[in-house]
């Protein structure tokens, strides 16, 4: 079966830009998305054609929603791109919620002028991302806005997940005495970005751990059912950001021990040549988690197992603590507190 | 890392400490000055202060070019970027210096200003290079270890004829302000500060050598300790401080010898001359003025001097009155003798200057030390 | 004193620029400072220039030197 063609031309990938019609909802803009949208996420639900996805969700379970804006530049780094952050981005916070990712919506705000050739990699890497998850993208939006308000391209995914009856995990459920566990090496991502930026250029092989960890996740849980308290991906404010997110929401202490944080030799090179603490750097596709003592070594060999885990690492324990500090005994035998970071982390001369 | 792992070992710092234990008199005090900010940062870090014996104290100096740059220096820098359409480049540890106005340079960034933050001044050439068309204008801080390379930009500028750069100067000279401690009133009068001893800063000693602090030992009888920058190195430092003080010794020493010489470095210090002269003052944040401290820019120069260029006048503006970054940049008072530390003044806003640089003593104590002012009972399950 | 780190030094570039080692990353520096630096030398580098070189011996002394009882103390 053919579909008549209204157009006359295909959009010229090779040297076209986005422009102001892209967006106006006419003719140019029903040809980018079906030509380039479309055909990348390709799937029954966007074959539709409708404004929006009508969805089947097992029975008996509780929804989970996430949404995030991903604005990353540059747009393309060694190990991904906007398009394959946005995916993981999203699924990873669904999972974290000890969900299973089932749907992602995606929309993309796009700066007039844009190179089709640029959109079409982006998209192609959501699309390749959102495959390999088994996640796929049911519905989006497009708009174009004038040159000089928007960064190239800005994209926004919010993605729904199912957690099945009796599991609990949430930032609050930490408890004195759980152990921390890591799923790999912190800090890779930042320095991927950064080795890009211009003024800090520097040749590395590290590369983004950008990745979708839900599968880690439903193997963590899966392991030990309940032993799991708390989940969270180390994003934006690196580790030390987010161990103190979950401390002050479970009302708890940390004590983490510095010689069990695992940190790539390039990365640590790259942090001491800016004068930058892996603990504040981003990550992309790790995770760490909050589990029962009696759970932790099934949970920690479940991490080893898999892909994603295969560096996991117990770093340390939850403690009682009044005033919330994450503490952390240093390599060298003294102790600091791990504090929440102010600002953003810049590269220092002192 | 080679030359960087062997000197942050555990065990070799357990060694230190013992020895430390061992040879600090115990009915006596002692107080210790590390000058340097990177030195401060490093205690801190590694949770130094822990492995010392109780009655060796650690006092935060003023070595911080960021903790002792003055408001007016500041809004200087971003009057160019916000009245003048200049391109301002700086390095990282500026953007959050409040400054006049409820501004800092990243609070007038997002005002509209062109300000770049820049890892090297060579960047900032190369900006200049890229927008011909624009005044671009390197912001140039720090001590004597970040001189060379802004001399360097400014005698590239010439060489190339590149009439759009331009250098606004504000660095400052380690020995002035060692000088200015040790004549404070509370130091010299009233003996308020015991400061038994310095540990003189890495660094900066690279490029002036070892020779300049000699001054301070026989002037003053204090003993000088340069230490390199890892915390095996303080720690050794403090334990060689220990033992002058306990030989009723004042004399220079060099513990990081595998980069400090007598002379230092006489390329760097060649190309400062050249291009840079002393002021006869400049205000220093918390020390007030302080008399050849700091270096402008020469009259060869002229045309790569920012101050000259735009013809800014330096206006000085006072810290708020509660900010007590005066008193511990001199080492008199401790951030928690500060009435605004942690309540008002937090590295999330910042009032003086002392909390904005991870080197400044309340950002270093509030980061990683304020967990033993309070008591806090950490207790692990089995 | 300032952040400053040493880094082994790979290769020379024109214009004293050379390109510098440190676990496994490399970047290039400017090395007008330092005008006798070789490959192979470890340079110390702070905000994109070498200031200084590492001795090799005298870091060995240093390291050999901590926490050892001097000849001057009687304990």
């Amino acid at each position: 079966m053919t579909t008549r063609k209204d157009y006359t031309r295909p959009l010229d990938i090779k040297h076209g830009r986005v422009d102001m019609g892209h967006g106006a909802g006419g003719r140019a803009a029903a040809q980018l998305i079906e030509e380039l949208f479309v055909k990348a996420f390709d799937n029954p639900f966007l074959r539709q054609g409708n404004d929006g996805a009508a969805l089947e969700i097992p029975a008996g379970h509780r929804l989970v929603m996430a949404t995030d804006a991903h604005v990353v530049s540059p747009l393309f780094f060694p190990g991904g791109d906007l398009g394959a952050l946005s995916v993981h981005g999203t699924i990873n916070d669904v999972a974290m919620c000890g969900a299973r990712p089932l749907y992602l919506t995606a929309s993309f705000i796009l700066e007039e002028g844009f190179p089709l050739a640029d959109l079409k990699r982006i998209v192609e890497s959501m699309a390749a991302a959102s495959r390999e998850a088994g996640v796929p993208v049911v519905t989006g939006d497009t708009k174009v806005v004038e040159k000089g308000k928007g960064d190239g391209v800005f994209i926004s995914t919010t993605g729904l997940g199912v957690v099945p009856p009796g599991v609990d995990v949430g930032g609050a459920n930490a408890r004195p005495g759980d152990v921390l566990l890591l799923s790999g090496t912190i800090g890779d991502h930042g320095v991927a970005v950064l080795s890009k930026r211009e003024s800090l250029e520097f040749e590395t092989t590290i590369a983004s751990d950008s990745a979708a960890l839900h599968t880690l996740v439903a193997a963590m849980l899966d392991a030990a059912p309940g032993g799991v308290r708390v989940l969270r991906d180390p994003t934006r404010g690196g580790l030390a950001t987010t161990l103190n997110e979950i401390a002050r929401q479970s009302r708890v202490g940390m004590l983490l021990d510095e010689a069990a944080i695992p940190v790539l030799p390039q990365v640590d090179a790259a942090c001491e040549l800016l004068g930058l603490d892996p603990l504040y750097v981003a990550n992309e596709g790790k995770l760490v988690a909050a589990c029962a003592p009696e759970a932790a070594e099934a949970v920690l060999a479940a991490m080893r197992a898999h892909p994603r885990g295969a560096a996991a690492a117990r770093i340390g324990s939850v403690t009682e603590d009044p005033h919330h500090f994450v503490q952390m005994a240093t390599r060298f035998g003294g102790r600091r507190v791990v504090d929440w970071l102010s600002g953003e982390q810049l590269p220092r001369i002192c | 890392m080679k030359y960087i792992d062997e000197f942050r070992d555990g065990d070799i710092a357990r060694k230190i400490a013992d020895r430390l234990l061992a040879e600090a008199l115990p009915d006596r005090q002692y107080s210790f000055m590390e000058f340097c900010g990177g030195h401060t940062h490093a205690i801190s870090r590694y949770g130094v202060a822990e492995l010392l014996p109780p009655n060796v104290r650690m006092v935060h100096g003023p070595g911080c070019p960021v903790c002792v740059l003055p408001i007016g220096r500041i809004d200087l820098a971003i009057r160019l970027a916000l009245e003048r359409g200049a391109i301002v480049c700086t390095y990282g540890d500026t953007m959050r210096v409040p400054a006049s106005d409820g501004l800092s340079l990243v609070k007038a960034k997002a005002r509209g200003g062109d300000i770049r933050m820049v890892y090297s001044a060579a960047d900032a050439l190369q900006i200049a290079r890229q927008n011909p068309q624009r005044e671009v204008v390197f912001f140039a801080i720090g001590f004597e270890t970040t001189t060379p390379p802004t001399a360097l930009a400014i005698r590239s500028a010439q060489r190339e004829g590149l009439a759009n750069f331009s250098v606004l100067c504000c660095h400052v000279l380690t020995p002035s302000a060692i000088t200015h401690i040790l004549e404070s009133p509370e130091v010299r009068q009233y003996g308020t500060v015991p400061i038994d001893g310095f540990v003189g800063p890495a660094h900066v000693s690279i490029v002036i050598g070892s020779a300049p602090y000699d001054h301070f030992a026989q002037e003053y009888r204090k003993p000088v300790v340069i230490a390199g920058f890892e915390p095996l190195d303080v720690m050794q430092a403090v334990l060689m401080l220990v033992r002058q003080v306990n030989d009723g010794r004042a004399e220079v020493e060099n513990e990081f010898t595998r980069a400090v010489t007598p002379e230092g470095n006489p390329t760097a210090q060649a190309l400062v001359s050249e291009v840079f002269e002393l002021r006869p003052s400049f205000e220093w944040r918390g020390l007030g003025e302080v008399p050849y401290s700091a270096l402008k820019i020469r009259s060869a120069f002229a045309a790569f001097d920012a101050e000259r260029r735009f013809e800014l006048g330096y206006r000085s503006v006072a810290d708020n009155k509660a900010c007590e970054c005066g008193a511990i940049l001199r080492g008199v008072k401790k951030p928690t003798d500060c009435k605004i530390f942690g309540t008002v003044c937090t590295p999330e806003n910042p009032v003086g200057s002392c909390m904005v640089s991870s080197e400044g003593a309340c950002a270093a104590h509030y980061s990683y030390g304020r967990f033993r002012d309070i008591p806090v009972r950490v207790e692990v399950a089995a | 004193m300032c952040l400053a780190i040493p880094t082994r030094l790979i290769e020379i570039r024109p214009g004293a620029q050379a390109l510098v080692e440190l676990g496994g990353i490399r970047k290039e520096i400017s090395i007008a400072l330092v005008p006798d630096a070789t490959v192979g030398d470890y340079v110390i580098v702070h905000v994109g220039h070498a200031i200084g070189q590492i001795d090799p011996e005298e870091a060995e002394r240093t390291l050999r030197m901590f926490g050892e009882l001097s000849a001057s103390q009687g304990h």
